[in-house]
């Protein structure tokens, strides 16, 4: 199978920043019909409960579109946490508290992996300090074998395995993996080096929308 | 490397974008006069050193100085203290010899009662919780408590102190703050021809304007939220349809 990043589909992004007043940093992020608000505060206050004397203290929050968050949402947040723990450089604000909410406004597949997009963009619009960027991406194995890249509910409820990878931009390291259904260890392989390639795609698609946003200042 | 710097000046960096500081051995032309010194590079927000490498931590356009110094200039609303910026501050508390400041980072700030022009322990400011002050941070760094100043090395009050009767103050971005205090900013020029009015601007995004009516201190707080998405074109429009619309 093919791992050029021109050979891996993923669905039509977009994505917004800074389109909201009151948090430090914000963006939206949509893959296909799947939509994603993320909000950071920071460095702000902390509660002396929660504060570490030498790190900033993150917390990430997940609001699903209906009811209230439950298990599978607290899950979803300590993929994301530990993401974000990864590329943020926390020694530069000890004592204080770092916030990321994200709020699912539509799911369409893929809901993990638009969270770490929107989180990563977020963060970077509030201007944390952060080592290295992220980027998510899901892989979906069909019965028969195939690997869908970003696929959309109806083949996710279709597939056989699916797996979350947040990819960092230095040397495309895997730093987070979330997975679900079985599969074999060369097909876990195989999604490796295909989310790998298809993260090139999302970080010149950041690098473009910094760019143009950059390019709008005097 | 400083010439690599050098070529990316104007362009925006992200987060991870590396520059490696190794200046030897891959020189193309051999040096007769002995080995080359190497590059000195002052590094200002936005970038830091990791190991034998430079790396930038936020994103924005890379500025460049001569001689050697490079920042990133990016568009952030929150304010981290940084010594030596003059800022405006709200007391929140009076507790013993000290006055807790907010100045919207992520701690209060403190400011001893003895720091302001001609006080003494006898003669104490006349500083209420929620009064507006303009001070200056001497002490900040991630590891401390921030700490003000009313007063500059001197003993002088040089502007600093309480104020506020009759102003509005209001947030704006950190970029917006840094352009109006850049020493030939023309946004500061255009605003100047506009209408009299006094404004004290706060490098941690806080900007308190006074103008004669309270219409026209409306007026100027809502063009200068708005000046930070707008061209220098149209800037310029709405300024001059303001000059003739006389409020």
């Amino acid at each position: 199978m093919e791992c050029t990043p021109s050979a891996v589909s993923l669905r039509e992004f977009g994505c917004e920043q800074n389109l909201l007043s009151r948090p430090d940093g914000s963006a939206s992020f949509t893959q296909g019909d799947t939509s994603v608000l993320a909000a950071v505060y920071g460095p702000a206050e902390v509660k002396v409960s929660k504060e570490i004397y030498d790190r900033a203290t993150l917390e990430v929050i997940i609001q699903p579109k209906v009811g209230l968050a439950s298990v599978k949402e607290r899950a979803q947040e300590q993929c994301v946490r530990e993401s974000c723990e990864a590329s943020l450089l926390m020694s530069l604000h000890p004592r204080s508290s770092l916030t990321l909410v994200l709020q699912e406004l539509h799911n369409d597949g893929s809901l993990l992996s638009c969270f770490l997009n929107a989180g990563c963009m977020a963060m970077m619009d509030a201007g944390l300090p952060m080592s290295c960027l992220f980027c998510g991406v899901t892989c979906a194995i069909h019965t028969d074998g195939s690997i869908i890249t970003d696929p959309t509910a109806a083949q996710e409820a279709e597939s056989r395995a699916l797996m979350t990878f947040a990819v960092g931009n230095k040397e495309r390291q895997v730093m987070m993996t979330s997975t679900k259904g079985s599969f074999s260890v060369q097909e876990m392989q195989q999604c490796i080096a295909i989310s790998q390639a298809a993260s090139e795609k999302i970080f010149s698609f950041y690098r473009e929308s910094l760019r143009r946003r950059y390019s709008k200042s005097v | 490397m400083l010439s690599r710097l050098k070529a990316k000046v104007g362009s925006v960096l992200l987060p991870g974008d590396e520059f490696c500081l190794d200046t030897t051995a891959k020189a193309d032309t051999i040096s007769l006069a002995g080995p080359s010194k190497a590059d000195k590079v002052v590094c200002g927000p936005g970038l830091r050193r990791s190991g034998d490498r430079l790396l930038a931590y936020k994103s924005g356009l890379l500025r460049h100085k001569e001689p050697n110094m490079f920042w990133l200039d990016a568009q952030h609303k929150r304010y981290v203290p940084a010594k030596g910026e003059t800022v405006i501050g709200i007391v929140t508390a009076k507790s013993g010899d000290v006055f807790k400041v907010d100045v919207g980072g992520s701690e209060q700030a403190s400011l001893s009662y003895l720091a302001f022009e001609g006080a003494t322990k006898r003669n104490r400011p006349n500083v209420q919780v929620g009064d507006l002050l303009f001070a200056q941070l001497i002490v900040a760094n991630k590891d401390m408590e921030a700490e003000l100043v009313c007063v500059d090395s001197a003993g002088r009050a040089n502007g600093m102190g309480v104020f506020g009767a009759g102003g509005f103050l209001f947030r704006v971005s950190l970029a917006l703050a840094r352009r109006l205090l850049a020493p030939n900013s023309d946004l500061r020029a255009e605003l100047e021809q506009l209408f009299p009015c006094e404004m004290v601007v706060g490098m941690n995004g806080r900007l308190w304007v006074k103008s004669s009516s309270v219409r026209r201190t409306l007026v100027l707080a809502n063009l200068l939220e708005s000046c930070e998405n707008m061209t220098p074109a149209q800037r310029r429009q709405i300024f001059s349809r303001l000059a003739q619309g006389a409020f």
